[in-house]
């Protein structure tokens, strides 16, 4: 019965004699595990595009909603994290998969006559596949992309002559929007997609015609591509499934902060695969920056394509290949060795992924710090879930219905019956400078941030409402806001010991002789939390 | 479907390869396949509590005589809230008590009107009707009008969540 269906089927489509033809293809006996990248580089690219696409089905592009709509899938949505994970470590299982590829092509000299032009479409593939790299790591919309992307494409706007089409092919001109945004999106799932699967059906179209490479001296019957080496691919494409997702599951998919195109102190990096660019950049300054930005690459690029034409000796056997072995070593040593440079010289805050850039509170105005404070000493979690923790009694403080105004907030604080009746919470018995820190702070409070900002140490956030008590920042500065009268106070950690900051607060003058600072005999425990906000504030 | 072989290839070690091929390619099947259905089908996790919201007041109501209110309500739609417009036919059926139906047939989900002639509510797609009630009194509808919870405070009128209608015998 099924035989007949099947014969059915195959008489009026081919599709039976067509696997069958695909799959019998010959291959030279002595062709085995070296050959197992080609088959696994295409089996990561359509696992891309299945969770590509299964991405998309929750996800909204365009900036900002892109990274509310990714949170929700890494946070909302079981499986979301595990799908992100999958594509975004997928993408550097890609880079290394086609890694190894072009390595055996190489070593084996596979590239050479009849099959230059496989080679010169295998090297298309690898400029696609960067393409979708780069394309891709401004979709998340957070400070990563938005700051990396900026980057990408001001060294784009510095191309030799056509630096200014870009730019506006890239909508780049007044910095990074809707429409670049928009752009990137549409390159990344629709042009190099089409591109991708047109170049991999000519390159495996004509690999098919030419064969693949035997060693020289193989003169062994040929045999057949199933089962034997479809065996092979599989266990080498099972083996890369079970590393990807490995990685997917064990490290989270970095989700940094969203983009903030006024945060001065991000320190862009780039994809791992493009840190030797990026390091090349370095060596190169001034005029010369273009050899780093574009003739190197573009060297590269062309060295690469035209290798077949370079190297036109006959094919050898694998001992004798000894000179493209060792160039082969000398490029890799060259990558690997300005990659690391890189990685050794990323300063600890931008490598980091999310949470390790110090603890959350660091990140706070001391009033909203102060917030967090007052959000203790209140209670406010006896009632109220941050996310899992907390009670049950009044709404999710991360799942507020609206954002409301800090304004808004003090008011509802001082009686929130009258504009919620009905509602159970108490009048906070707070004064209004306070019921503004704690409105600064639940306004602050989010999804990406609640879980750090809830460890912050207790003194820290005691010596905050001190330090707002004794209104601080009439004359100082810290984490950007206060006067300058006396000197900031960010890192005066590093500078000064814990009595020495005790010593100064009982006696200014006495230590620092000139000082206008009043002294602050403050009570042992308002002075002990002070001392540890400012201890530890970097 | 995969082509037989005639290979040189010892039976025993052929029945191996083919067995690990589709062990292997099912696994990463089923790998994909599970998370995928639990990522596309299960509910997010997050879901947020129903809540009252004011839809006006009793007084302004005349007993038996539906009235289509609307009101403000905050629903979670994907990774938003969003504050929508949304309307809910109340009728007072005594001093002290109304019920609020949503505003949409319980069939295919058209917006019904109040036919003030036949005294029922009548749905312009397909004809169903419904009595002051809610039940069905003709045409397709499967169920009665789906109900707002309903709080009276004072003479104000609040509305929660929604309850379906009792399935039309």
């Amino acid at each position: 019965m099924v035989r007949k269906i099947l014969d059915w089927l195959d008489h009026r489509t081919g599709l039976e004699t067509a696997v069958k033809n695909f799959m019998l293809e010959e291959i030279p006996a002595s062709s085995g595990w070296p050959q197992v990248f080609g088959s696994m580089a295409m089996f990561f690219f359509l696992l891309q595009a299945v969770t590509g696409i299964l991405l998309s089905f929750n996800y909204a592009p365009t900036p900002g909603e892109a990274y509310k709509s990714l949170q929700y899938i890494m946070t909302e949505l079981t499986g979301g994290r595990l799908i992100r994970g999958l594509h975004h470590w997928g993408s550097s299982m890609m880079i290394v998969v086609v890694a190894l590829h072009m390595a055996q092509v190489i070593v084996f000299g596979a590239y050479k006559k009849p099959r230059e032009a496989t080679w010169m479409v295998g090297i298309v593939l690898l400029l696609i596949t960067l393409g979708f790299g780069l394309t891709g790591y401004l979709l998340p919309w957070d400070n990563r992309a938005y700051w990396g992307t900026v980057v990408t494409t001001q060294i784009a706007a510095k191309s030799p002559g056509i630096g200014d089409y870009l730019t506006r092919l890239l909508a780049s001109a007044e910095g990074i929007g809707v429409v670049t945004f928009a752009r990137f999106y549409a390159m990344h799932v629709m042009l190099l997609p089409a591109a991708m699967l047109g170049m991999m059906i000519l390159h495996v179209t004509l690999v098919r015609r030419h064969g693949v490479t035997p060693l020289p001296g193989d003169t062994a019957p040929k045999k057949k591509f199933y089962p034997g080496q479809v065996f092979k691919d599989t266990v080498a494409i099972f083996i890369g499934f079970c590393i990807l997702m490995t990685l997917a599951i064990t490290f989270r998919a970095p989700l940094e902060k969203l983009a903030d195109p006024t945060d001065i102190s991000y320190i862009p990096r780039p994809e791992w695969y493009f840190l030797w660019l990026f390091q090349m950049l370095k060596l190169f300054e001034g005029p010369l920056e273009v050899i780093g930005t574009h003739i190197i690459p573009g060297l590269a690029v062309g060295l690469l394509l035209m290798l077949p034409f370079i190297d036109r000796k006959k094919m050898q056997r694998l001992g004798d290949r000894k000179l493209a072995a060792a160039l082969l070593l000398l490029v890799a040593a060259g990558l690997g060795g300005l990659t690391t440079a890189a990685i050794r010289s990323t300063p600890p805050s931008a490598a980091h992924v999310e949470g390790a850039d110090g603890p959350a509170w660091t990140e706070l105005l001391p009033a909203e710090l102060a917030g967090l404070g007052h959000f203790r000493k209140q209670n406010c979690m006896a009632c109220h879930a941050v996310g899992s923790q907390g009670g049950k009694l009044g709404p999710d403080l991360l799942q507020l219905p609206q954002k409301r105004s800090i304004k808004e907030m003090v008011e509802f604080f001082k009686n929130p019956q009258q504009l919620r009746p009905g509602t159970n919470m108490p009048p906070v018995q707070l004064a209004a400078a306070q019921l503004n820190d704690l409105a600064a702070f639940v306004s602050k409070l989010d999804a990406s941030n609640a879980d750090g900002l809830l460890q912050t140490p207790r003194s820290v956030a005691e010596g905050a409402v001190v330090y707002q008590n004794n209104r601080c920042a009439m004359c100082h500065l810290a984490n950007g806001t206060g006067k300058k009268l006396g000197p900031p106070l960010n890192g005066v950690g590093q500078k000064r010991t814990r009595q020495w900051i005790i010593e100064h607060f009982i006696n200014p003058q006495k230590l620092s002789p000139g000082s206008t600072m009043p002294p602050y005999p403050l009570p042992e425990k308002e002075m002990a939390a002070l001392t540890d906000y400012l201890m530890q504030l970097p | 479907m995969l082509p037989q072989t005639e290979s040189s290839e010892q039976p025993s070690r052929r029945r191996f390869h083919l067995a690990v091929i589709y062990g292997l390619w099912a696994l990463i099947g089923a790998a994909l396949a599970i998370p995928a259905a639990i990522y596309l089908l299960l509910p997010p996790k997050v879901v947020r509590r129903e809540e009252w919201t004011e839809v006006g007041d009793i007084g302004s109501l005349t007993l038996m005589q539906p009235e289509e209110m609307s009101f403000q309500r905050v629903r979670k739609d994907g990774w938003k809230l969003i504050t929508e417009k949304t309307t809910a036919w109340v009728t007072r059926v005594s001093d002290r008590d109304v019920v609020a139906y949503t505003p949409t047939c319980t069939h295919l989900g058209c917006a019904y009107h109040w036919d003030e002639k036949n005294k029922n509510f009548l749905c312009p797609c397909h004809t169903s009707a419904f009595g002051l009630d809610g039940k069905v009194l003709s045409g397709p509808a499967p169920r009665a009008l789906d109900r707002y919870l309903v709080k009276i405070d004072g003479s104000r009128i609040f509305v929660g969540g929604v309850k379906q209608g009792e399935q039309a015998g």
